[in-house]
């Protein structure tokens, strides 16, 4: 009864429709998107099954004697670690492997938390409106007063106030994702509301209401589905943000522990030996962090320009 | 005029509450005081008579309100780790920070503005493509690593510019400032080219979506109609119209180039509010970083109350009249 | 008598993700010193464009692909943007339908008037606050000294749209566009505008190209008429004959629809389907479709202009219709 109300699609048919859209088809014709795209995927495969591509294990007690090894095409450089070792002799390339995937997980689940807590509230603010919208709002207002670094900052330290530096080492990655996705909530809901008083009037809404089908199922299975394009742009974007995050903030060393490295971490520790030469225990975790986040923000840009076709040309 | 400035500045007003409840929370809440004053040796006695002295027994709205009188006051606490009152530690790191988020802003400005009207009215040409897929990279480069870079390329290779600290600093009554001597001036520009470099690539791109707007609006067909050059209608008649949305947005950035501050700080052991604050997360310092928050947003409202009553001066039409504002 | 405008063959395209659509097709138009021509027709027609062809406005994806346009004998289709510049504003003055988006919101009346005056002549700032004045009296504002210095929304809609046409025709054009310039406004307010535009035109011996869907305000106003059909001409000629006794299918039947106090009729007649969209206007006359009177020929070829008197009419039943 419902489904007839509200457009609802089927699995199936939303493929077979998404390859003969419009999107698709301006994807295809986006050699900056395409390549963007295939970058990601590529990172996040290596990243995915780090056990299996990374030629060393970094967790295994390394040999000392390989220590601050350049790159093989320097001079003084070996075969066996392509891009050089770092100050305890751990392959650079394989812990760039199982950096990025720390730091891919940390960001997916970040831009998670803030997409579900984000459109959940933005949802219910845009929908009853009234007192509940006025907090909901005045909340995001006040947390928007505060950049998210800041405010990643202070979900930090008042968690180590809480519980100690010690135990907050191995609490790290859940704190961080914590962090992370509690700054970035905001934009989500802002615009989810901002959406939300635009579907609450129309028919489907108002057919479903009379039927007396609960808010809830009104809200997330016919309102929400409607609304879902610029939550997708924003993650996106939010994934590059959330990735640079967790790297600036394991950079300023209230992330991850260096034994369990993200790039963050690696750029922090190669960071000490950047004046004394050893380039590349900084270098190429950076350049992989900036490729990893610029793929996605180019193709985030590109998928915002492809479903607002105002701004377009 | 009266009821829309009085409306902001209740608004203001609340929003500092609330901050200041939250700062206040952190020092009721996270972690023990007491502990941190006199440590694990005073006896149970001892911090029962501290916490007497201290109000930690009094209600909670008692200890708000007293919280807040003392904030109003300047008296912000004692640090945990430096056992300095807060206020000191404030006054001492406040110069470096506002004066490199002023050089920040200012070559954001000085740069974004013009880029971002470039990019507009050329905005078919190679150098505006150029510019814009460079702010796009600019976007995805941590702001860390763009200062490691800097420093790898100015300071470690060239020797140009130092990589590290003010320089010499000269005092001028109270402020310590790095504006007078060589040495202060070449140690800001690292790191405020730092700093800048993404508050740059965001006015870019909002001047030039802004610019685009305005340019299809037909106010400025008309222009056209009556005769005025491409000129006096990109400068005399679009330029005003972009700045208007645009010195909002730039208004509240700079807000948060004094947070983003702390990351420019600790890459270039920068002594000043970020660093200061950056220390106090790692050992838990809960008065400074509840001083930092009330600090920060203080700063933040306070720009944003500039910037409403700026937007009144500038647009007309909130000036009343018989149109009302759309 | 020479023509001030003269438009030869016209036609536009516009570059669209589909290819190259036509938008106007061999408009042939000209326009007599101190003459009000009005171009009527639906939404789409293409009476804004034909306009926008004449002072070089057009829309970025369009262009004028055949014909030329001449002012005073001279082309000004090929001219340079640089060029045209000095056309606009000086020659040619134009107004646009919606006074509340006319003006930039940012200046005063006094400011853009005075920018106007400047962007054409070099003129002191004490001469250009002057003649703003006698500007804004002459298209009658009210205490207009006290004006000068206000904001547009702190005029009325009539008001400002009088301040449009007092920047408008700042430096004395002898070609005056008025794109709908009435539309936007309250109807008690229209014909007030309308009889300024008419005693300009008079005062000044402007000639006036009148863009309208009214046949009212073609009635009032203009001397003679051109109606619009899918980017072709169906009918001109002077306003009495042709709204008297219009010739073509389409002229009548956009006259049928308009309801009048001596014929009392149960329903309006109207005009069976659509004007066809730019992409699909049928082969021969683009009426055809439509048209009462549809033969094999008017499927088949498109129709040349019929004189009848002081009329061109593009259909192939002219003679027979007009009699």
């Amino acid at each position: 009864m419902s489904d007839a109300t509200s457009p609802r699609r089927g699995p199936a048919a939303a493929l077979s429709r998404f390859f003969d859209g419009d999107l698709w088809y301006n994807f295809r014709t986006s050699p900056l998107a395409v390549i963007a795209a295939i970058i990601f995927f590529g990172l996040s495969l290596a990243a995915i099954f780090a056990q299996f591509v990374a030629p060393h294990n970094p967790f295994l007690a390394p040999d000392l004697m390989d220590g601050m090894m350049p790159p093989m095409w320097e001079s003084g450089g070996s075969q066996t670690f392509l891009l050089g070792t770092d100050d305890q002799g751990r392959d650079v390339l394989s812990l760039i492997l199982h950096g990025m995937q720390v730091s891919l997980f940390v960001g997916l689940a970040a831009v998670l938390l803030s997409v579900v807590l984000g459109v959940t509230l933005g949802l219910i603010a845009g929908f009853f409106g009234g007192v509940v919208d006025a907090v909901i709002m005045r909340i995001a207002d006040i947390q928007l007063s505060f950049p998210n670094i800041l405010v990643a900052l202070l979900i930090d330290g008042m968690v180590s106030a809480s519980f100690g530096r010690a135990t907050q080492a191995a609490l790290a990655l859940p704190v961080l994702v914590l962090a992370i996705g509690l700054s970035d909530w905001v934009q989500y809901a802002r615009t989810v509301r901002a959406s939300t008083l635009v579907e609450r009037r129309r028919e489907y809404v108002q057919a479903a209401r009379i039927m007396h089908i609960p808010s809830v199922i009104i809200l997330f299975r016919h309102i929400l589905p409607n609304i879902m394009g610029p939550v997708v742009v924003i993650g996106t974007l939010g994934l590059a943000h959330a990735i640079i995050a967790e790297a600036t903030l394991s950079f300023l060393g209230v992330g991850l522990p260096p034994t369990q490295p993200s790039l963050g971490t690696l750029i922090r520790t190669g960071n000490d030996y950047l004046f004394s030469g050893e380039w590349w225990m900084t270098v190429f975790p950076a350049v992989t962090l900036v490729l990893l986040s610029l793929s996605v923000n180019v193709f985030g840009d590109w998928l915002r320009d492809a479903l607002n076709p105002r701004i377009g040309k | 005029m009266l009821r829309y400035t009085l409306r902001r500045v209740l608004q203001a007003i609340f929003v500092m509450l609330s901050v200041g409840f939250i700062s206040f929370s952190m020092f009721t809440f996270v972690g023990d005081p007491i502990l941190h004053m006199i440590g694990t040796e005073g006896t149970a006695a001892d911090r029962e008579a501290l916490r007497n002295a201290l109000g930690l027994n009094d209600p909670l709205i008692v200890q708000y309100v007293s919280f807040l009188g003392k904030m109003l006051t300047g008296d912000f606490g004692i640090s945990y780790r430096l056992s300095m009152p807060v206020s000191d530690l404030i006054v001492e790191r406040l110069p470096a920070t506002l004066e490199l988020a002023a050089c920040a802003i200012a070559l954001s400005i000085i740069i974004g503005i013009p880029l971002g009207i470039f990019t507009a009215i050329r905005r078919k040409s190679w150098v505006s493509q150029g510019i814009l897929m460079g702010s796009l990279v600019g976007v995805s480069l941590p702001t860390f690593v763009i200062g490691m870079f800097l420093i790898l390329i100015f300071s470690v290779n060239l020797g140009w510019l130092p990589a590290f600290g003010r320089g010499e600093t000269a005092m001028v009554g109270n402020w310590s400032t790095g504006f007078l001597t060589t040495s202060g001036l070449r140690s800001l520009i690292l790191p405020s080219i730092m700093l800048a470099f993404f508050q740059t690539t965001l006015i870019i791109r909002l001047v030039r979506a802004e610019m685009l707007e305005v340019l299809e609006q037909e106010y400025i067909r008309f222009a056209r109609a009556r005769g005025l050059s491409d000129r006096v209608i990109w400068f005399g008649e679009a330029l005003k119209n972009t700045l208007v949305p645009v010195m909002t947005i730039v208004g509240l950035q700079m807000g948060s180039v004094i947070a983003f501050s702390i990351i420019t700080e600790t890459v270039f052991q920068w002594p000043g509010l970020g660093l200061l604050f950056i220390q106090a997360v790692e050992n838990a310092d809960i008065p400074v970083l509840a001083t930092y928050l009330v600090l920060v947003s203080a700063f933040f409202v306070g720009l944003n109350l500039l910037v409403d009553l700026l937007y009144y001066l500038v647009d007309p039409r909130l000036r009343g009249g018989q149109g009302a504002p759309k | 008598m020479s023509a001030l405008l003269e438009i030869r063959n016209l036609s536009a395209t516009f570059a669209t993700r589909r290819g190259i659509v036509s938008a106007l097709s061999n408009i042939d138009l000209s326009l007599a010193p101190g003459e009000i021509l009005a171009l009527v027709g639906e939404s789409g027609a293409g009476k804004s464009l034909a306009s926008s062809c004449i002072n070089g406005l057009l829309p970025r994806n369009c262009r004028i692909s055949e014909g030329e346009v001449l002012l005073e004998g001279q082309r000004i289709d090929n001219l340079s943007n640089k060029q045209m510049e000095k056309i606009r504003g000086a020659q040619i003055g134009t107004i646009f339908q919606d006074p509340l988006t006319s003006l930039n919101p940012l200046y005063t009346v006094c400011q853009q008037i005075t920018r106007t005056l400047r962007a054409h002549r070099y003129i002191s700032d004490a001469d250009a606050q002057k003649r703003a004045l006698e500007l804004l009296e002459e298209v009658g504002i009210p205490g207009a000294a006290q004006r000068l210095h206000a904001y547009p929304h702190e005029f009325s809609g009539g008001m400002r749209q009088r301040v449009v046409i007092a920047m408008a025709l700042a430096l004395r054009p002898k070609l005056i566009i008025a794109d709908e310039p009435t539309t936007a406004l309250d109807v008690s307010i229209q014909a007030q505008i309308l009889e300024l535009l008419r005693r300009l035109s008079k005062d000044h011996g402007a000639s006036v190209i009148l863009v309208t869907h009214d046949m009212g305000v073609v009635a009032e106003t203009a001397d003679r008429v051109a109606v619009l059909y899918a980017g072709r001409i169906a009918e001109t000629g002077p306003v009495a004959d042709v709204l008297l006794r219009p010739a073509h299918p389409y002229t009548q039947g956009l006259l049928g629809s308009i309801p009048s106090m001596e014929r009392k009729l149960a329903r309006l007649p109207q005009i069976p389907g659509s004007m066809p969209g730019l992409t699909a206007i049928p082969q021969g006359c683009a009426f055809n479709p439509r048209c009462p009177r549809t033969a094999d020929v008017c499927r088949q070829v498109r129709p040349e202009a019929h004189l009848a008197g002081a009329r061109r009419v593009f259909c192939h039943f002219a003679e027979e219709l007009a009699s």
